[in-house]
């Protein structure tokens, strides 16, 4: 059985290594500060008690003030699972570390929730809309398009 | 010996102008020959149609006439009618030639293949070689296909065209010329009348080649790259609707059927066999190596390129070579002692080769550095 | 004299015989060797994630049929247990014992068209769909006895199932049951050690373990890598705790491997099927629940392991009769990513080898 990490002892493991990276723990999810994703990942991938290889889910949220991107993580090793977000509240140009050089998962991910919903990825090597056209107006999953 | 054609010049040129009997007769042969093909054609179609349902478990086509045997007749009635389109930028001359080139090449080979005794289009004393000259000439009209439909897809199989016929040609010519040591003659007629024991039992290794070769020749699976549906579509048909693409479609299958009356002219006896008149045994041996044909396209999945290449360089060509030789030698030494000592031999060295070869040689792998 | 050459693009796609579905691939090729590839989806899309935000639960229950097509009920099974999980819905035992037998033939249907199509896209002109077709069928009808449909079920419910099974089910499930081992051995007869099948796929399209787990490979395609994750065994939902069953797992990851690992899953299958009607208990197939649904707010991840590879579904509720956010995460999209590395410097005929190795469904992709 997947053990889902409790949040609370990971975010403090995370306060402790990478001070200031955790914004807040709602369970069942822990919020990353959004310019310290990468580091948090790369912790999370490379330590092992938490072994992080597996990016299962990678998707965002329009909540309106503003959007959260969500990350499944799952260990294989461990068999662990953990749910990352990161929030950004410009909604001209929302950008989030992509995170594709540490789970190349992201890739298309990364380029699906910067087509339907207009998140920019910074230093995705490829980031192109995905299931529409290019010349395609809006983002579709936002809440604001109708 | 006089042919069935040359009797009925001779008999025709009692009463007219030598010219004018020559001339009739010809065309009288020419245009038998070519119902026989046409005929044969279509209901080859129709029968691999049912074979293949019957390897496939389904019925194939069965509504049209009984058992659907005027299937192949609506088939091409809907391809006569069809639009023909030309695709805008492409060669039109080269696009509109390459499927009579392909088509009438594979009806020439027809002159020469002697259906029962005597009845034969031409009895060429260079018989084999005109084969061989003449069936390699449709390669030629599929790569202008290929190249004159400005289509990429028709373009690979284009390549691929000149690469694979050009590869078999070499070990379909040198088991050929195994039979042709033991006949000790080019002409189609006489390599029957010298088939007391059929080739296929006294040269087992060159019958396999000349059959494997014969398949990649008429591109048959496994050797089907030139339109290999599941990587370039249609290959270097991609762009050939209508009448044109029914000439390359007649071209396919003219091609198996003559290869299946030239292995059994070479291979199986022709039209030898006994009880049965010498035309039904011509018939039945064609039906059966077109059967065989049949059932290794149900069976078998395709080569890739390099290994199809690999196949005939390093398998056949080498194998072909050792058979040639070793029937030279036999033809020198031992076949005034035993001609079943001459069978024995082979099959113990079609056995041992293919044995060898089949430890020895591995197909590559493939992948290439980019 | 020296000739010049140059790479030429062809737009394998999106209407090509082998790209199963409207997918298409910008290939880069040197002569016959793929020299660079792009995917190009989005032909199929038709905004499902969206069109969820704006139905009721049960109403999306006939969308999810339609984003792995060959699969529906499994699609179906991964909606409702996501509902499920954040309603906190308990499911009577029957349901749950029906659901696993149809996820399960669902399973074995969807492999058996991969395996067919992968030969297919071997070059065996039709012979192995046709004969996986005759099995597929028999599951066809046994699924149009339980809902009435061939291809889009819409036959699960949130708390259980639409209906009951027939009486002439369960005599027809055995039947199968018992002849299923015997026609998976007559595919192996057939194809396993076929010399052409063996040079065209040993060693072609290698996807090395790490590779696999970093793109997030899922499925046979993970398991083929040699990585033994199987959803069901490591975060077992429903109630796959219960039986008995193994995980293939391949040693290369190659395409001879994923292949295998798709047969061996069918035998695995037939083995749940078997011992799931054998336990099935009598009793209710739905709990009431009252229409129309609404869900606590909070998020769930809900995954389960579908034939082509783990399917999510991440549910955003606010407490109103519609999600106020419905993720799909489609396992073949992700399990394209490694398309790119597997095709560099091989031909073109193994491109399409490689991607039919794969098993996409487009209606899943472009959702």
């Amino acid at each position: 059985m997947t053990v889902s990490l409790d949040c609370e002892q990971v975010a403090k493991r995370l306060s402790q290594e990478l001070p200031g990276s955790v914004v807040t723990v709602e369970k069942p999810a822990i919020v990353i500060r959004t310019e310290r994703l990468r580091e948090v990942a790369e912790f999370l991938r490379g330590n092992p008690d938490f072994e992080f290889n597996y990016l299962a889910n990678l998707t965002a949220v329009d909540y309106l003030d503003y959007f959260e991107v969500v990350y499944h993580l799952v260990s294989l090793t461990h068999n662990y699972s953990l749910v990352l977000k990161v929030r950004c509240y410009d909604r001209v140009k929302p950008t989030v570390p992509s995170v594709v050089d540490i789970w190349r998962a992201a890739d298309f991910q990364e380029r699906e929730v910067y087509d339907l919903m207009g998140i920019v990825f910074d230093g995705h090597p490829n980031l192109k809309r995905l299931l529409l056209w290019e010349g395609f107006v809006g983002h579709p999953l936002r809440k604001d398009y109708l | 010996m006089m042919t069935l054609l040359e009797e009925f010049r001779a008999w025709l040129s009692a009463a007219l102008p030598e010219w004018a009997a020559y001339l009739i007769a010809g065309i009288v042969g020419i245009f038998v020959v070519l119902g026989f093909v046409l005929t044969l054609v279509i209901v080859f179609i129709w029968y691999e149609r049912r074979l293949l349902g019957r390897f496939q478990i389904r019925l194939g086509p069965n509504r049209l006439g009984p058992e659907g045997i005027f299937q192949p007749i609506a088939t091409a009635l809907k391809i006569l009618i069809k639009e023909d389109v030309v695709p805008e930028k492409a060669d039109r001359v080269v696009h509109w030639l390459a499927p009579i080139v392909v088509f009438v090449p594979v009806l020439m080979v027809f002159a020469v293949i002697p259906l029962s005794q005597g009845a034969i289009l031409a009895d060429l004393n260079v018989g084999v070689l005109y084969l061989v000259a003449v069936g390699s000439v449709s390669a030629v009209g599929i790569y202008m296909a290929g190249w004159g439909s400005n289509n990429k897809y028709a373009l690979i199989a284009a390549m691929r065209t000149v690469a694979q016929i050009v590869s078999y040609e070499l070990p379909v010519v040198l088991s050929l010329l195994g039979v042709v040591l033991m006949v000790g003659s080019l002409s189609m007629t006489k390599t029957v009348e010298a088939q007391v024991v059929p080739f296929i039992v006294m040269q087992p290794l060159g019958f396999l080649i000349f059959f494997l070769g014969a398949l990649a020749e008429m591109n048959r699976c496994p050797f089907d790259l030139l339109e290999a549906d599941s990587e370039i579509v249609a290959g270097y048909h991609t762009e050939y609707s209508g009448m044109k693409f029914a000439m390359f479609y007649l071209g396919e299958y003219g091609h198996a059927l003559a290869y299946a009356c030239i292995i059994t002219t070479l291979f199986l006896g022709g039209w030898r066999g006994p009880v049965l008149p010498p035309f039904l045994w011509f018939l039945i041996k064609v039906v059966a190596v077109f059967s065989l044909i049949v059932w290794l396209r149900a069976t078998l999945p395709r080569l890739r390129v390099d290994q199809l290449m690999a196949f005939a360089w390093k398998g056949l060509f080498p194998m072909a070579l050792i058979n040639i030789f070793v029937v030279a030698v036999e033809m020198l030494w031992l076949v005034d002692i035993s001609r079943w000592l001459v069978v024995a031999t082979n099959i113990v060295l079609a056995v041992v080769l293919i044995l060898a070869w089949s430890r020895l040689f591995v197909l590559g792998r493939g992948r290439v550095e980019v | 004299m020296t000739l010049k050459t140059e790479p030429f693009i062809l737009n394998v796609g999106p209407q090509h015989p082998s790209t199963h579905g409207v997918f298409r691939m910008r290939v880069t090729l040197d002569g016959e060797v793929v020299v660079d590839l792009e995917p190009v989806i989005g032909y199929l899309h038709r905004g499902i994630e969206k069109l969820a935000e704006s139905r009721t639960y049960t109403q999306i229950i006939p969308l999810t049929d339609r984003l792995d097509y060959l699969a529906s009920m499994t699609n179906n099974f991964g909606y409702v247990l996501a509902v499920e999980k954040l309603g906190g819905i308990k499911v009577p035992e029957r349901a749950e014992y029906l659901r696993i037998i149809m996820a399960e033939l669902m399973r074995i249907s969807s492999h058996l068209m991969a395996v067919g199509f992968f030969l297919n896209d071997l070059g065996a002109m039709m012979t192995p769909v046709l004969y996986m077709w005759r099995e597929r069928e028999k599951i066809m009808d046994l699924f149009e006895m339980v809902c009435g449909q061939r291809l889009t079920y819409n036959y699960m419910r949130v708390g259980g199932v639409s209906q009951d099974i027939p009486d002439e089910f369960l005599p027809a499930l055995k039947r199968f049951i018992d002849e299923m081992p015997r026609f998976i051995d007559e595919y192996e007869q057939l194809l396993s050690q076929n010399e052409i099948l063996l040079v065209r796929t040993k060693g072609v399209g290698v996807l090395p373990r790490e590779t696999a787990i970093n793109i997030g490979a899922s499925g046979p395609v993970l398991r083929a890598s040699g990585v033994k994750w199987d959803i069901r065994k490591a975060d077992p939902y429903s109630i796959y705790d219960r039986f008995d069953f193994e995980v293939p797992v391949g040693s290369t990851g190659d395409c001879y491997d994923r292949y295998w690992v798709r047969i061996q899953e069918m035998r695995q299958s037939v083995r749940i099927v078997a011992q799931a009607v054998k336990q099935l208990p009598a009793g209710e197939i739905c709990v009431k629940v009252k229409q129309p649904l609404r869900l606590p707010a909070g998020e769930v991840y809900g995954h389960v392991e579908a034939p082509k590879g783990e399917l999510g579904f991440y549910l955003v509720s606010d407490g109103s009769i519609a999600p106020y956010r419905l993720h799909i995460r489609p396992p073949t999209l992700i399990n394209l990513t490694a398309l790119r590395d597997m095709v560099i410097g091989w031909k073109i005929a193994d491109l399409i080898v490689i991607f039919g190795s794969i098993d996409v469904c487009l209606g899943e992709i472009d959702r």
